[in-house]
């Protein structure tokens, strides 16, 4: 996973709550190979009309915010589906950060999975950045080291779970530290065995 | 690793129970006892794949064809080239792995959060995860069970273990006792119109209080499955006699001495009365009334006797756009009543209500009337159905005019092919009432079976209440 420290690119405003992850990536993409990229069905239906044409007054399709990196949106963003497809779809498009007030749980976690930074900011302060960037702001940094954003001459401070953070910041992969833990996980077991007789399956199946 | 004795929760207690290491970060390696998969999980097999890897512990790993099985004909020769090939995948899978699969000749198929409780599969105590946000629906059960994503499950295939951090405890209690007519989707409902569609976010959510504990199983899965829609990534209800009593005999439970062994060891999950919680919100079970979204998100939630909102009467602006731009997207007016809105179709169906209790109580309303429109009912599973048939259930939805098909997710979220069409408007018992969740344009109005079934017979939004005088199955609550 390619490490997350510290990020200068240009930022699009997203004023919606709730952009659950149907609308970030709908259900009838999710069939495809991720070896094809999924950053062509990001949002799909809010991007493009019936017709598969780009809705002009749609903020990732305004020509000054192409090659955004990082989306400014409001409350509960990623909510819904486990689907990790969202995520994929926000990444290989190009985004590396999301600013919101609040994420969905399983999105946020897997949204660190794949390198993607969930940056949760005050309500307020969130509203500042959406009318900074409804203004015409566009230039943005994250620090993660620092938890801080920088736009438009202001500075903002943001929470991501300390964990997070670390895995972030080092571009740690979970399963490399699982395997140094497999003894603990076999004594776990055998302990458990005697603890919880009940819980294996009784079947074969 | 069995941590300090002191007053604790039930959800402390499943969750200390599976500790098997801890890093000085706070997050904690957790053993899992059941992991379920479904044709989505490609993307953790291609992972696997990758690296060469073998499946940790197939004993404890179970594949469900729900997703994207076709519910009108089984035949997967002739299903859509790409959704049959989603179906293979799994099956090229499980198969690769030895897994057991629920496949759809399987007497004992369906969808994965209707099948575990039936099989026996789910118990008390267990941790239980699947690629799937609804897995929340186990804690009905006392087991603490939640959704995860891709990687997560090629984590937990190979491992049998997930890294996770504790989250806070969070207690709903419902106090007091449900009315005539208002059903455990009523309450959940409720809750997240109380507490907001991220009103739990970040906790481990337990249900508690007279109303709960006088639910059926199939009404505390329905309560559970909707943890995740109120923003909690699980949801739990303490074991008690009524889940004893659902287990006994289940294929996959335990039976005998190992029964008597296992309800002593379930009986002591209950939270310890001192136990303290992060936070608490209490509900009068006695004023809660049937229920309906209106909006684009589960919070959208209003008593059915109640008028479309106005965004020029929101508190906040981030709120006002909301409903702004909800009333555009769900072609309503502000002000309107909410039984003067029409309906194009029904669908009765998905992991949150479409247990035999579910069939059951829209069966109520419909015995002996027609719908006004079409509707399609699908059965949470083959046993289910087969249920339902003994009982001749399956007669009256037919002689209503509505469509009896085979069990899967279906119009849950449209993968197989059963679409709401562009613009059309659908009654449905479903879990996200989100922008196109039941297709492209499609529009969702979420509620009970019974407040379902009343809107195929009346063509409109309505209230299930006088639909039912002189016909309420004694003791109903699913
Ligand atoms: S019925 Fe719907 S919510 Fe339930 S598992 Fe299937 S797709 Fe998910």
């Amino acid at each position: 996973m390619e490490a997350f420290t510290r990020l200068d690119g240009l930022a699009c405003p997203l004023p919606f709550s709730g952009v659950d992850t149907d609308q970030l990536i709908p259900a009838r993409f999710m069939k495809r190979s991720r070896a094809e990229g999924y950053g062509g069905y990001l949002l799909h239906d809010l991007r493009f009309d019936g017709e598969g044409r780009p809705r002009p007054d749609f903020p990732l399709n305004a020509p000054d915010r192409q090659g955004a990196r990082v989306i400014v949106a409001r409350r509960n963003f990623g909510s819904g589906s486990s689907r990790e497809a969202a995520v994929y779809a926000l990444v290989d498009y190009g985004i590396r950060c999301v600013v919101a007030p609040s994420f969905g749980d399983i999105f946020a976690s897997n949204a660190v999975n794949n390198g993607l930074l969930p940056a949760r900011v005050a309500e307020a302060d969130c509203e500042a950045m959406l009318a900074a960037l409804q203004a015409g702001a566009g230039d943005i940094t994250v620090d993660l080291e620092a938890c801080r954003i920088e736009l438009a001459g202001h500075a903002y401070g943001f929470e991501v779970e300390p964990v997070w953070r670390t895995k972030l910041l080092n571009g740690w992969d979970d399963l490399d530290l699982t395997m140094s833990h497999m003894d603990a996980v076999k004594a776990f077991v055998a302990a458990d065995a005697e603890l919880r007789p009940w819980a294996a399956p009784r079947q074969a199946g | 690793m069995r941590e300090a004795a002191g007053p604790r929760t039930l959800f402390d207690k499943v969750w200390d129970a599976h500790v098997v290491t801890r890093r000085e970060d706070g997050q904690s390696l957790l053993w899992i006892d059941r992991h379920f998969l479904h044709e989505g999980s490609f993307h953790a097999f291609n992972n696997l794949k990758g690296r060469n890897a073998e499946v940790a512990r197939p004993d404890l790993t179970f594949g469900f064809e729900d997703h994207y099985v076709p519910t009108r004909v089984r035949d997967l020769a002739k299903a859509d080239p790409a959704i049959r090939g989603m179906v293979e995948q799994l099956r090229d899978n499980a198969g690769r792995h030895h897994l057991r699969l629920f496949g759809l000749s399987d007497p004992g198929q369906g969808i994965v959060h209707v099948v575990g409780p039936e099989q026996g599969l789910t118990l008390p105590g267990l941790t239980m995860v699947c690629g799937d946000s609804h897995t929340a629906t186990h804690g009905a059960f006392g087991a603490l069970a939640f959704g995860i994503g891709a990687s997560e499950v090629a984590h937990v295939l190979m491992t049998q273990t997930i890294w996770q951090k504790r989250p806070k405890r969070l207690r709903i209690t419902v106090e007091g006792q449900l009315a005539p007519g208002v059903a455990a989707k009523d309450i959940a409902l409720s809750i997240i119109a109380a507490i907001g569609a991220d009103g739990a976010a970040g906790h481990a959510i337990e249900y508690a209080g007279p109303a709960i504990r006088a639910l059926s199983m199939e009404g505390r899965l329905t309560l559970c499955n909707l943890s995740i829609e109120a923003g909690g990534r699980s949801g739990m209800i303490a074991p008690d006699e009524t889940t004893f009593a659902y287990i006994r005999g289940r294929p996959f439970a335990p039976e005998g001495e190992a029964f008597e062994r296992a309800v002593e060891d379930w009986r002591a999950l209950a939270s310890d009365p001192d136990a303290v919680f992060d936070k608490e919100v209490t509900l009068d079970g006695a004023a809660i009334a049937p229920v309906v979204t209106w909006g684009t998100s589960p919070e959208d939630t209003l008593a059915i006797t109640q008028t479309v909102p106005d965004p020029e009467k929101a508190a906040d602006p981030a709120r006002a756009a909301h409903i702004r731009e909800a009333l555009e997207y769900m072609g309503l007016r502000a002000g309107q009543k909410l039984t003067d809105i029409a309906v194009d179709r029904i669908f009765i169906g998905s992991c949150t209500n479409s247990r035999i209790e579910d069939i059951r109580a829209a069966a109520a309303v419909l015995a002996g009337r027609k719908a006004r429109v079409p509707g399609l009912v699908s059965p949470g599973s083959a046993k289910v159905k087969a249920q339902a048939i003994e009982e001749g259930l399956d007669r009256i939805f037919m002689e209503a005019g509505l469509e009896w098909v085979d069990a899967g997710c279906s119009m849950c979220v449209g993968m197989n092919g059963d679409l709401v069409p562009p613009g059309e408007r659908c009654a449905s018992t479903t879990n996200r009432n989100f922008r196109g969740r039941q297709g492209p344009g499609s529009r969702t109005h979420l509620m009970s079976p019974a407040m379902a079934a009343a809107a195929a017979v009346t063509g409109h939004l309505a209230d299930v209440r006088p639909l039912l005088e002189g016909r309420m199955p004694a003791g109903e609550s699913g």
